[in-house]
């Protein structure tokens, strides 16, 4: 039998200190009832003999002394199963859709296990996203994580739509389940996805939790977890490859943060607690593949860096946790280049496991080494020509300069519904290699020159 | 032996208050029905402070919670070698026979396996006086010979000692005082193992890597570091050093680094092939893995598991090298339990202890003489990743002021294929001075001049390029525009060395020395040739030099360097010189 009780001793900011007499588990789900009987939901943060910490996951307002706490004697659970596709929750996963309430075929734990190192199986399937930069130059594979490193005002909404959209494993009919997670966005953004999903029919399936801006902030704690726990039983059990999207993990850190001054702990770098890293290494690590099980989790948390500094805490944090990142470009934004991913500043560290010969092609690695080579050099060129004038470049200088702006006008910029296919973006990529003289293709090896260079195949026809 | 039992009275987090119980600092306490592993951190009052290795959703004030009476212990014995572990020894494939994919709480596996038997020889024999570190006898395991040891602080004389096949819990020695004596001991993992006395390290770690071995040499018992993080190729490196170095026990610290990066280490390593004996790499290995999201105490806990099955083989006499990816993860860990004990903050946030718990650990490695007079080293490479690349945070800072080598794996190099992609400018070792002795004995004399003349070389290009940037290459005088060359040579030739081609991959030290020596022959008659007026185009052309550049590839590359430095003078003859 639960016991209720009315002995709430102090309430700060998302905390409340209750007073009681049974033994409470850590984080144990809390059920407090306000005086007008709308309730709200919590969790242990602290328990000992006679006083419980709870962090209120609605916020705290309208809570007052008299208020009743109970305490469920579980932890939290989500509620899951395979027929979730298609359904709109809350970021405590309470339907939004006016659905009925999920039947669940299994009640999981929301914290979520470490994956074995040892059951894991290395991600090296292509995910073609229909994306030339990152199909391209930062290949995707599944199991892996690969955030967004966007700022405000970028399109990064957009370019995550469009992989949700596009993303699929060449060879196989398998399409994507879509986990999609809001933690603190804009309605006006969450609409945005929505009517995409709508539109493409995307959304059946997808399972959606939206968490907005003016929801609770420590409800952003939960959100994401549901989501990747929903994600685990859909890959898992069910044996579906998930791509799940996080937006924006910088609203997670700092209700994070938030949470962290209400506990008076003591911070690190930049007022974020201690314990960021291993938090979110808590939630990125929920990706990858399972040896024995068919379904797998691919991962693209959104950041949106604070004043678009890559060494913030959370870019910072994510990136020793993520395999690599795609980074979003404020300056080809301004130059109104869709999508704007800087490949140079960008990386995936499983692209070499997902590419070559019998995932993609065999020239894939040399080209796209090649293509980065040549944009480097044409983009230091810019500098110099500022300076000097175009007039004073060499020949074959000038020759780099114009590879750098094709480069960026043909091969980075791309239609929001623009879905090329792996051969055309390698095509594409052959396609502006022919304008640099061809003694500059020096990471190319002889025979891949021969057999994919536009000169040589025409030769050859 | 009885438990003392005691009770729950607060958990925050991994933190766990207890009361009831007066254990020692440093004991381990099984807690709640589950019996999750916790370690005691602290005593206030009647009151004990615990971390715990796992999660503690769901603890209840109230519930009980068991002392051992000992500390965290390591199980050592046969069985060690090829095994995975996580941070607290239990073995990865082990955990998931007994819970599956995902690592749930409250499993407690042994770390050596109980039932497999090992085939023991004595070397003692009844009426031997033995004390502590004494070798018993021999058992085969892996690729090695594992020598048992008798335990620290046990002596006396043997009454009994047995030949056979056993298990590593049955007795093969009896000591005259009744002590029974397995093959398996335990000790305690933060509490350095003794030997009798620390020794210089002045022989190298021969690692067949040349711009290791000639440039930035690590002693045998030495300590380097690497930062790594940024995809530089830190597993490349590891990679090669674990095949290669002349180390006969590798144990690599997977630290809080990714899952899918551990599992390319566990699936790449059982698979590597051990190059000098052709036997699997994994039978002189040791894994440890601790990815970022299993409980962080464990991560804290991870890298002092490994240095002491590392003290324990180097106790056998063996050398030992030991790879901790990555030590910024481990003093994360640190920070974040610091944190939970509401300690006062240093340095952002990490604990005011950081710098001596790094410097005990480092401290842990060297080469010893050990108890039973033998030789034996641990020499330990550790990872840094300094947050946001910046290299003054306070992990990286420490560890430079304890380290003696700095390898710096340089992202530029990466970019232009460079590998191994040292930046031979920032990098540096300060063995050189103490190793000098051992290459001009076993090497050759003129070891520590031939380096100096190659770094010399090396500083002098990166002088020169930044005029050559402002002015073009052109515009140097002929002198300088060879000494570019020259450091060109070192550079494609020398430091350049592919991992993945049978000969390259590893360079012996004779080999290292006269490849080096060929170029310096090549520069030194080349400057002869530019006073005598011969253009350096005409120099640059000579055929010795382009065939000096692909003799690293030839299986005669041993006579073949002498061929082509004799070719080289008669070319050089031909030009006047």
């Amino acid at each position: 039998m639960q016991k209720e009780y009315r002995t709430i001793r102090e309430i700060a900011g998302p905390l409340v200190f209750v007073e009681k007499t049974e033994p409470v588990g850590y984080s144990e789900l809390v059920k407090i009832t306000l005086p007008d009987g709308s309730t709200k939901r919590g969790q242990v943060l602290d328990t000992s003999h006679d006083i419980v910490v709870v962090q209120v996951f609605e916020g705290t307002g309208g809570i007052d002394r008299r208020s009743s706490v109970k305490f469920l004697g579980e932890t939290i659970k989500m509620p899951v199963s395979g027929d979730m596709l298609g359904r709109i929750l809350s970021g405590s996963g309470d339907p939004l859709d006016g659905g009925p309430p999920i039947i669940p075929e299994d009640r999981l734990d929301i914290i979520g296990a470490a994956i074995n190192p040892y059951s894991r199986d290395n991600p090296q399937e292509f995910i073609q996203t229909g994306i030339s930069t990152i199909d391209g130059m930062n290949t995707l594979v599944r199991g892996q994580k690969l955030p967004i490193f966007s700022g405000s005002g970028l399109p990064h909404n957009d370019i995550a739509l469009q992989i949700a959209r596009q993303a699929k494993v060449l060879g196989s009919g398998d399409e994507f389940a879509v986990v999609f997670a809001a933690m603190g966005i804009t309605s006006e953004e969450a609409q945005y996805f929505m009517k995409d999903f709508e539109r493409t029919g995307a959304l059946k399936r997808a399972v959606v939790f939206l968490n907005l801006a003016d929801d609770p902030a420590i409800e952003r704690l939960i959100t994401p977890r549901l989501a990747l726990t929903t994600a685990e039983y859909l890959a898992f059990t069910q044996d579906m490859h998930v791509l799940v999207i996080l937006t924006d993990i910088t609203n997670y850190c700092e209700a994070l943060r938030q949470i962290g001054a209400a506990r008076e702990e003591v911070p690190a770098r930049r007022g974020y607690p201690g314990y960021m890293y291993t938090d979110l290494a808590n939630i990125y690590e929920r990706a990858g593949r399972i040896q024995g099980k068919k379904g797998s989790i691919t991962q693209v948390p959104i950041l949106s860096m604070p004043g678009d500094d890559i060494t913030h805490p959370i870019p910072d944090l994510t990136g020793y946790i993520t395999e690599g990142q795609i980074v979003a470009s404020r300056e080809l934004h301004r130059a109104g280049i869709y999508p704007p991913i800087a490949v140079g500043r960008s990386l995936s560290r499983l692209m070499g496991q997902g590419i070559g010969e019998g995932h993609t092609r065999e020239d894939h690695r040399a080209l796209s080494d090649q293509l980065y080579a040549g944009y480097a050099e044409g983009r230091d060129l810019r500098g110099l020509v500022a300076i000097v004038g175009k007039e004073s470049l060499s020949e074959r200088d000038r020759k780099f300069l114009d590879f750098a702006d094709s480069f960026e006008d043909r091969f980075v910029r791309q239609e929001r519904n623009e879905d090329r296919s792996i051969e055309e973006t390698l095509e594409l990529g052959w396609d502006l290699l022919s304008m640099l003289p061809e003694d500059a293709l020096t990471k190319i090896d002889r025979k891949l020159i021969e057999k994919y260079h536009p000169t040589h195949k025409k030769r050859g026809s | 032996m009885e438990m003392k039992k005691g009770q729950i009275s607060r958990i925050s987090g991994p933190v766990v208050v207890a009361e009831g119980i007066s254990p020692r600092m440093n004991d381990v306490v099984l807690i709640g029905k589950e019996r999750l592993v916790g370690e005691v951190i602290k005593l206030v009052g009647d009151k004990t402070i615990v971390q715990v290795y796992e999660d503690t959703s769901g603890l209840k004030p109230g519930e009980e919670l068991l002392d051992t009476g000992a500390p965290l212990q390591a199980e050592l014995g046969p069985g060690l070698l090829s095994s995975i572990y996580d941070g607290v020894q239990r073995p990865l494939p082990k955990l998931s026979e007994a819970m599956g994919d995902f690592i749930t709480r409250g499993a407690s596996v042994p770390g050596l396996d109980r039932e497999r038997t090992w085939k023991f020889t004595p070397e003692k024999k009844k009426g031997d006086k033995v004390s502590q570190g004494d070798i018993l006898g021999e058992a085969p395991e892996g690729n090695i010979t594992h020598r048992i040891l008798v335990p620290p602080g046990v002596s006396g004389t043997i009454s009994s000692i047995s030949e056979g096949e056993f298990t590593i819990e049955e007795t093969i020695c009896v000591l005259e005082d009744g002590t029974k004596l397995p093959m398996m001991h335990k000790w305690p993992v933060r509490v350095p193992r003794p030997f009798s006395e620390k020794l210089l390290p002045d022989i190298p770690l021969i690692t067949g890597q040349r711009i290791l071995d000639s440039l930035f040499p690590l002693a045998k018992g030495g300590t380097a570091a690497i930062p790594g993080g940024f995809g530089t190729g830190k597993t490349v490196t590891s990679q090669q050093l674990s095949k290669w170095s002349d180390a006969q026990i590798v144990i690599y610290v997977g630290c809080g680094e990714r899952g899918n990066e551990m599992t390319e280490v566990l699936t790449t390593f059982p698979k590597l092939e051990d190059p000098k004996s052709g036997q699997p790499l994994m039978g002189r290995t040791v894994l440890i893995a601790n990815t970022s999201n299993m409980p962080v105490a464990a991560r804290e806990a991870s890298v002092y598991t490994g240095i002491t099955i590392a003290e324990y083989y180097r106790d056998m006499g063996y050398d030992v090298a030991l790879m901790a990816d990555s030590t910024s993860r481990w003093a994360e860990a640190m920070r974040e339990i610091s944190s939970r004990l509401e300690e006062m903050p240093g340095e952002e946030g990490y604990p005011a202890y950081l710098a001596s718990k790094l410097s005990e650990f480092y401290e842990r490695c060297g080469r010893v003489k050990t108890m039973s007079d033998a030789y034996g080293s641990i020499s330990a490479i550790g990872a840094v990743s300094p947050s946001g690349g910046d290299f003054s945070e306070p992990v990286t800072q420490n560890t430079l002021r304890i380290v003696k080598v700095f390898w710096a794996l340089d992202s530029k190099l990466r970019e232009r294929r460079h590998f191994p992609a040292i930046n031979w400018l920032t990098s540096y070792s300060l063995y050189t001075g103490h190793l000098d002795d051992w290459y001009r004995k076993n090497v050759s004399e003129d070891w520590s001049r031939l380096r100096q003349w190659a770094m010399e070389v090396l500083q002098k290009e990166s002088e020169l390029q930044e005029i050559v940037q402002l002015v073009g290459s052109d515009a140097l005088p002929q002198e300088q525009r060879l000494t570019l060359e020259i450091a060109r040579m070192i550079r494609e030739f020398f430091l350049q060395q592919s991992a993945y081609h049978p000969v390259d991959t590893y360079s012996p030290l004779k080999r290292q020395f006269a490849y080096l020596d060929a170029i310096r022959t090549f520069a030194n008659l080349a400057q002869k040739a530019l006073s005598l007026d011969i253009s350096l185009e005409d120099i640059t052309e000579l055929p010795s030099k382009a065939e000096l550049g692909k003799m690293k590839f030839e299986d005669d590359i041993d006579t073949g360097i002498p061929a082509v430095v004799e070719k080289m003078h008669k070319q050089f003859e031909k030009l006047g010189v």
